[in-house]
């Protein structure tokens, strides 16, 4: 008999990802899956998903599961956690739902200091409903309804979650990580188990955002999607922590 | 619990709580600003209560959803604006099959409308209001005390068959006092939470999937139509209404809510003159007795509907009398209250026009 020297993590279910070949999503959910795995924290642990292409992730994630609607992730996961405060509450949104039309539930339950982790992925586009522009497109970035390329005279600018939510007294940990590259993936795992343990000891709200890529709606091979994200989207959406620590 | 006076709003704050209300949420709205206001005192002194006022009306509908999808007693309050900005959360919470118990103090509208006492919502809270195939059961108090013991029938009802239930008071049972006295009951059978999320532990139960969504048609039809039978047990057992002087009354008034209790005052003066008139008052407006109209349309000469809106009730009135008898309208709007006088005036009339 070999020895075992990897197994999926027990906080996935076997269900077969909806996700296109060469999304990120996939990556994203064993982090926040194996994390919380190995924080021991399985059998209280309570997600929320949201609208967009992460609808799904509770047939994923091997745990008790709300879905939201569009935008109130943030809303549902303080429900959740203001009447079960011991359980371990998460919350997992795209661009769309957390930068654009759950902006006001994003900032008000980072405002308040929700003891919950956000996990928030940025891919710069609306992917469930086809490649639309979102908040976070780059500028001049090409999308179904920026053909043109994104104008910020019309458009507007992108929106920088991370930095704005680190103006706040309220959140504990906002930190912007990706995972285009290996390296990259164990900083976005850490930072998530961080997240999450800083739950568990009672410190307030965290926010991850993940920089992510949609091979489909941008157009592009999943390898050139990787390297679009490293020369395109860091620029605009640099990695780092934003805020550790109480103001 | 003695009889004590409080404000309509205090007395349904305070009927939650002593029901088991573990969380509320809402956003300042005139006039029911009395509710989150107590509840804000209240809850805090409680053990594993929590008040949160939100960034606005739909984060706080989502905020019970989630409570409600953890398994607690929960609720939210409103005024119409506001409500309006809640029905997308409640279609969802309809659907997710949560209970929660949902309370407009209704103000007048459209639109941002008055802050004066209004029935504008019947449509609204009766028809369902967001989007989708659903209802809400849906209670109309007419004084401090029963909108106390509504509140308290109310969360029963809510976790009795999963649904959100809605208090529809009018401004003027959200403002009056009235002695009031608190009545907890103890509830028995209310079905365990199993389907709830909180925190799984492999085995001892099914994964707990709190959802509206259902991407298969056989999944969406499978939820809806375990929604439509529920519905149907609803209707058939959880009908409310208050009969007054109908009898042998000549002519019945309908009416919801505070304009109960002038349509009773109305039927006294109308019989001090001579007029046979009783009353016919839905406690639950949805489900409607629809049964009670058809039966007294069978003996009476006809109906007069009154609200405090343009005739919304009436078409429910409408339905049930079946085209058995006349069925007359008085309503009043912009927080005008219709008065005994205009009623008995309206009644004399359709007497008139009966013998004419």
């Amino acid at each position: 008999m070999g020895e075992t020297v990897f197994k999926k993590t027990g906080m996935l279910t076997d269900a077969p990802l909806h996700y296109c070949p060469g999304c990120t999503h996939g990556i994203i959910h064993r982090l926040v899956a194996e994390s919380i795995e190995e924080l021991g924290a399985q059998d209280i642990a309570i997600g929320v998903a949201p609208v967009g292409c992460a609808a799904f992730a509770y047939d994923y994630f091997n745990c008790d599961m709300l879905a939201a609607s569009h935008g109130r992730a943030p809303a549902v996961a303080t429900g959740v956690k203001r009447v079960r405060p011991d359980n371990l509450v998460f919350s997992y949104q795209g661009d769309g739902d957390c930068a654009s039309i759950g902006t006001a539930e994003i900032v008000h339950a980072a405002a308040r200091g929700e003891n919950i982790t956000c996990i928030f992925v940025n891919n710069a586009i609306y992917g469930m409903t086809g490649g639309q522009m979102a908040p976070t497109s780059l500028v001049g970035q090409i999308t179904t309804t920026s053909p043109y390329g994104r104008n910020p005279e019309t458009q507007g600018h992108p929106v920088n979650v991370s930095e704005m939510l680190a103006q706040l007294d309220g959140p504990y940990y906002i930190e912007r990580t990706s995972v285009h590259n290996v390296p990259n993936i164990n900083k976005t795992k850490k930072a998530i188990k961080k997240a999450l343990q800083y739950q568990l000891d009672g410190k307030g709200f965290s926010l991850i955002e993940v920089l992510s890529t949609c091979p489909t709606n941008w157009g592009m091979s999943p390898a050139d999607a990787l390297n679009w994200l490293e020369e395109n989207m860091i620029r605009q959406f640099p990695l780092g922590v934003t805020k550790e620590g109480k103001s | 619990m003695a009889k004590v006076l409080m404000k309509g709003s205090e007395a349904i704050a305070e009927a939650a709580l002593q029901a088991g209300c573990k969380a509320f949420f809402g956003y300042p709205i005139t006039p029911q600003n009395q509710i989150p206001e107590y509840m804000s005192k209240r809850m805090p002194q409680i053990e594993g209560c929590s008040f949160i006022q939100a960034e606005s009306e739909v984060a706080a509908i989502n905020m019970v959803y989630g409570a409600a999808g953890a398994g607690a007693r929960v609720m939210t309050s409103s005024s119409s604006p506001g409500v309006s900005l809640k029905q997308e959360g409640i279609s969802y919470i309809a659907c997710a099959e949560l209970p929660c118990l949902v309370v407009n103090v209704m103000r007048s509208g459209p639109g941002l409308g008055g802050i004066l006492p209004s029935q504008g919502d019947y449509f609204q809270a009766a028809k369902g209001g967001g989007h989708g195939d659903y209802h809400m059961i849906v209670l109309a108090p007419s004084s401090v005390q029963e909108a106390a013991d509504m509140v308290m029938d109310g969360f029963d009802l809510a976790d009795r068959y999963r649904t959100p239930v809605m208090i529809l008071a009018d401004g003027m049972i959200g403002q009056m006092m009235e002695p009031v006295e608190i009545r907890p009951r103890e509830t028995k059978d209310l079905p365990e939470k199993t389907w709830a999320a909180t925190g799984w532990d492999g085995h001892s139960r099914d994964r707990a999937i709190v959802t509206s969504l259902y991407i298969s048609p056989e999944s969406m039809t499978e939820t809806s139509d375990r929604m439509k039978a529920r519905y149907r047990e609803i209707e058939e057992k959880e009908v409310q209404v208050q009969e007054y002087m109908t009898e042998d009354a000549d002519y019945i008034i309908a009416a919801f809510g505070t304009i109960g209790r002038i349509a009773r005052k109305a039927a006294n003066e109308a019989r001090a003159q001579g007029l046979k008139v009783g009353v016919i008052r839905p406690k639950t407006v949805w489900p409607f007795p629809y049964k009670t109209f058809e039966e007294a349309a069978k003996r009476v000469k006809g109906f007069l509907t009154v609200e405090m809106n343009h005739g919304q009730m009436l078409e429910d009135v409408k339905i049930g009398v079946a085209g058995q008898a006349p069925v007359e309208f008085l309503g009043t709007v912009g927080g005008n209250v219709p008065d005994t006088r205009a009623i008995v005036e309206a009644i004399r009339k359709m007497e008139a026009g009966s013998n004419g």
